[in-house]
């Protein structure tokens, strides 16, 4: 290693392996608490559904009342002096000088600032979990092009105490990738920020799972160090096209199979399952969306013809520090830009990055910006990576207004990952995920007093917990006396 | 001084120009401006200043602080800025890194910042590698960053001693001469040390002995340092140069101090993770700590201690704190000053935490008369920012690094301009 202290374990272990990455996701059918679900198509194969299904329950809650408050909806609207009602883990109504019902919590928000739960669509908390030892190197399964058949999930780690820090950051929803050393990463999920045992208390029910895509240097580089497909860009093209016609074949074996079941044909064998082919197979059928790691604006422009080639959506480009050179075209595309906002020069395809990336693809009529994280410090301050972003906008003569920024860091985050129509915005019916602000967030001062999953109070600053909810930190005595 | 004008009438209001017309405007060409700034908040850094000083004029001229005080005067044509009550503050540290050591991280075809040699060798000098026209200084420099160190790193099959580095002024200028030096202990320089933290201190040792007699008969394959690599440490070892030890845990800060005491070194802690557990005892050895006030997750079992109130706690403790971001790359130098408002969000007193960007990183380093404060008779080295200077909401509207006033351009602008005016045609596809 180059660097005595790496930016990330993702980004620059990598001078060898991965850097960072975003993965799959699939159809989870008939899990527990979910009221809307988003994943209605069928399975591309019968044996997708939900063999790891997630057990997360909303911790028991008390009506909350928050009065008072500045509060950002999410959706681009803000209200004065109004306030927000949390009732059974959703919000119950928004609006100013509601009626108190009379078993609620009321909550003084007068000077406060309250925003949606903010959701990290970029994470590597659990898979390249702290301590970054050697052990903990769970996020790139780097010894293939192509591994679509693993799921990021089954490398968290929840006691990652990264993620406890991410919550005293606001972070309610985060979409957890696998690293991007490979053209094809492997499924990626979307967890609750909840402190749990296991991986499937903290899996967000009924979440599509994603696929993790990468572009340019990390998979050329691994790969090409090893003399094998892809060593170049052209490289590259090549095997995600490889790939997705195998999947076009998988897709047509199993449609096969299955109408000549219902026409009542006997003796028909079903397919070999293929775990690569079967996340594939459920991106060509919408089920699982594309979060695909790419930089440079001449990738992602080969990549929205190839996902015309075979018929599928991207719903993000991770990272893309060249989103702001063709705005247009992603606008057009539906195509949201997860981006950061001022990393840059730390390879040759973020050499021009620059820090108004998001607002020049937030200008283009259509525009989806969502600022991710991709770091266990960025995480926890998203609101101040937006901030940046107004400050270089009213440099440029663009003002930028609080209830629009929000946006970034909530429903177009949603709407990346597939849960637009349950997490993002302060609508009623959605959960309950919100954030108290002790000010206006995009300050460098501003801090969560409180944050809620589901309706439940999840951190308060005004109480801080006497100990660690990771148990790795638990009876460490370096750790005592360390109140974050 | 002597040309001051007490003629209120013959000021040239330029109020609110267009930067780059300012840059135009003021730049001489001797190369150091003049320029009055009116009616600023004045954070003049200087050691007994405790608070801003408000409705303050600013006064350069030639490059150098004229006159600092109430209603100033200017000779006729002189560019005038109306502050109209926003912060001026002397420039920022950009921590310890790379700028213009590197252009691309992670090619190193374009990387100068660390030696492979296999070899101890203190006389690595980076300043030699430093590439003042590197993008990587431009950049920083529109966002209000005037002054970094150069740091060598400890690679892979170089040495846990790194080498030599100084500060440099991001104005196009030659670094200082290099008289700090960088070692790197803890877990994470283990593979430099045989396997083990305790190899550091055995090492160290020996390389301070070969120093301290060199006419120490030693066959040639036993030493560590080569001829020069002795001359260099002498020198330091004689006080003339400052230690940078870059170490995590609390116990291994502890023999950091020990050592620096038996070995009479003037020594500077870097990382620090879990400093603020022996905080008073680096307040009684005066070892300024270099922190990053965002680092609060143990990266390794070095730092199972880290906590954001680090950068507080140390400075309530009385220890002399300057911040820095533990990540070196070109990128990090613009966030010393979010993580310095982080720092304050999480109990640093806000005086403290503006002096840990300007004033304390320049006199740990030596610098002070160049970089940290806006004194008269100094070279002027000052940003005017667009709201509080600690925020990540406010940027800079005038940067003068090296006495001389910078364009707020660079690459990142043009590609910014370029680009924006494809959005808005319609036509970025």
């Amino acid at each position: 290693m180059i660097s005595r202290r790496p930016r990330n374990l993702a980004l620059l272990a990598g001078l060898s392996l991965a850097l960072t990455a975003c993965s799959a996701a699939g159809p989870m059918k008939g899990t527990d608490t979910s009221k809307a679900s988003v994943t209605t198509s069928q399975s591309i194969s019968p044996s997708t559904g939900s063999p790891y299904p997630s057990t997360y329950k909303p911790a028991p809650s008390a009506p909350t009342l928050i009065r008072g408050a500045t509060v950002l909806i999410g959706n681009g609207d803000r209200l004065e002096n109004a306030d927000v009602l949390l009732r059974d883990g959703v919000i119950s109504a928004v609006g100013v000088q509601l009626a108190a019902p009379a078993d609620a919590r009321i909550v003084d928000g007068r000077g406060k600032w309250v925003t949606p739960g903010i959701i990290d669509v970029h994470s590597h908390l659990g898979v390249y979990a702290s301590p970054g030892v050697e052990a903990h190197s769970d996020g790139n399964e780097a010894t293939a092009p192509s591994t679509a058949q693993v799921w990021s999930e089954h490398s968290i780690w929840p006691q990652d105490p990264g993620f406890e820090a991410a919550l005293e950051g606001g972070i309610t929803t985060l979409h957890v990738l696998p690293g991007s050393a490979n053209l094809f990463g492997g499924r990626s999920v979307t967890v609750k920020n909840v402190p749990a045992v296991t991986y499937q208390a903290m899996k967000f029910p009924d979440a599509p799972h994603g696929l993790k895509m990468a572009c340019g240097e990390n998979p050329k580089r691994v790969y090409g160090n090893r003399r094998q497909l892809p060593s170049t860009r052209m490289g590259n093209v090549a095997g995600w096209r490889a790939q997705w016609i195998e999947a076009q074949e998988y897709a047509r074996d199993w449609k096969q199979f299955e109408s000549r079941k219902a026409a009542g044909a006997k003796d028909v064998r079903p397919p070999k399952r293929d775990l690569r082919l079967e996340t594939l197979a459920g991106v060509l059928s919408g089920e699982i969306l594309i979060q695909h790691h790419c930089y440079r604006a001449d990738e992602m422009a080969i990549v929205v013809d190839m996902a015309r080639e075979f018929g599928y959506r991207v719903s993000a480009f991770h990272h893309a520090t060249e989103a702001y050179k063709i705005s247009n075209l992603l606008a057009d595309n539906k195509i949201c830009a997860a981006v950061w906002a001022d990393w840059w020069g730390f390879k040759m395809e973020s050499y021009d990055a620059i820090p108004e990336n998001m607002i020049l693809v937030d200008a283009a009529p259509g525009g989806c910006a969502v600022v991710h994280s991709d770091s266990a410090e960025g995480i926890q301050r998203l609101n101040q990576e937006a901030a940046k972003g107004m400050a270089h906008a009213r440099r440029m003569g663009l003002e930028i207004k609080p209830e629009h920024a929000i946006t970034w860091l909530t429903r177009n985050a949603a709407q990346a990952i597939g849960l637009e129509a349950r997490i993002g915005t302060l609508e009623k019916g959605k959960m309950g995920d919100v954030v108290v602000w002790n000010g206006n967030p995009f300050s460098v001062y501003a801090l969560p007093e409180q944050v809620y999953i589901d309706g439940a109070l999840r951190f308060n600053r005004a109480a801080p917990r006497a100990l660690p909810e990771s148990d790795f930190l638990l009876g460490q005595p370096a750790y005592e006396g360390v109140i974050r | 001084m002597n040309t001051l004008i007490r003629s209120l009438a013959s000021l040239v209001i330029v109020g609110m120009l267009q930067h780059t017309a300012l840059a135009d405007d003021a730049a001489t060409s001797s190369g150091g401006s003049t320029l009055l700034v009116r009616n600023a908040t004045v954070y003049t850094m200087t050691r007994d200043a405790t608070a801003p000083l408000k409705g303050t004029d600013v006064y350069v001229q030639d490059g150098r602080i004229a006159a600092i005080g109430q209603n100033l005067t200017a000779p006729a044509g002189t560019a005038v800025i109306d502050a109209n009550g926003r912060a001026l503050t002397p420039g920022v540290f950009g921590g310890l890194g790379h700028i213009g050591l590197e252009e691309i991280g992670i090619e190193q075809t374009t990387g100068d910042f660390a030696q492979r040699l296999g070899q101890m060798r203190p006389e690595f000098d980076v300043t030699l590698a430093y590439n003042p026209e590197s993008m990587t200084v431009g950049v920083n420099v529109i966002n209000g960053v005037t002054f970094t160190l150069l740091t060598p790193a400890s690679a892979s099959g170089g040495s846990l001693v790194a080498g030599l580095g100084a500060p440099v002024g991001l104005d196009g200028s030659a670094p200082l001469p290099a008289r700090i030096m960088f070692v790197d202990l803890g877990g994470d320089a283990n593979d430099l040390s045989g396997g083990s933290r305790a190899a550091q201190f055995m090492l160290l040792r020996q390389a301070i002995v070969e120093a301290r007699a060199p006419n120490l008969v030693m066959v040639h394959d036993e030493r560590l340092l080569s001829p020069s690599g002795r001359q260099v440490l002498v020198e330091f070892l004689k006080g003339n140069g400052v230690f940078v030890f870059d170490v995590d845990r609390a116990i291994d800060i502890r023999n950091t101090i020990k050592f620096a005491r038996e070995e009479k070194l003037n020594a500077v802690i870097r990382g620090g993770a879990e400093a603020w557990r022996v905080a008073d005892e680096l307040a009684a050895a005066r070892i300024p700590v270099i922190v990053d006030p965002l680092h609060n997750l143990p990266d390794s079992f070095d730092e199972v201690g880290s906590t954001l109130q680090n950068a507080a706690k140390l400075r309530a403790a009385g220890v002399i704190v300057a911040i820095s971001l533990n990540d070196t790359g070109v990128d990090d130098a613009g966030k010393t000053r979010q993580a310095a408002g982080n720092a304050v969000a999480h109990g640093m007193p806000r005086m403290d935490a503006l002096a840990a960007i300007t004033r304390a990183p320049a006199e740990i380093f030596g610098a002070a008369d160049r970089f940290g404060s806006i004194e008269r008779g100094r070279p002027a080295d000052l940003v005017l920012w667009s709201g509080d200077p600690l925020e990540v909401s406010s940027l800079p509207e005038l940067v003068v690094a090296g006495g001389k006033t910078q364009k707020l351009e660079s690459r990142h602008t043009a590609l910014r301009d370029r680009h924006y005016e494809r959005v808005k045609s319609g036509t970025a596809r």
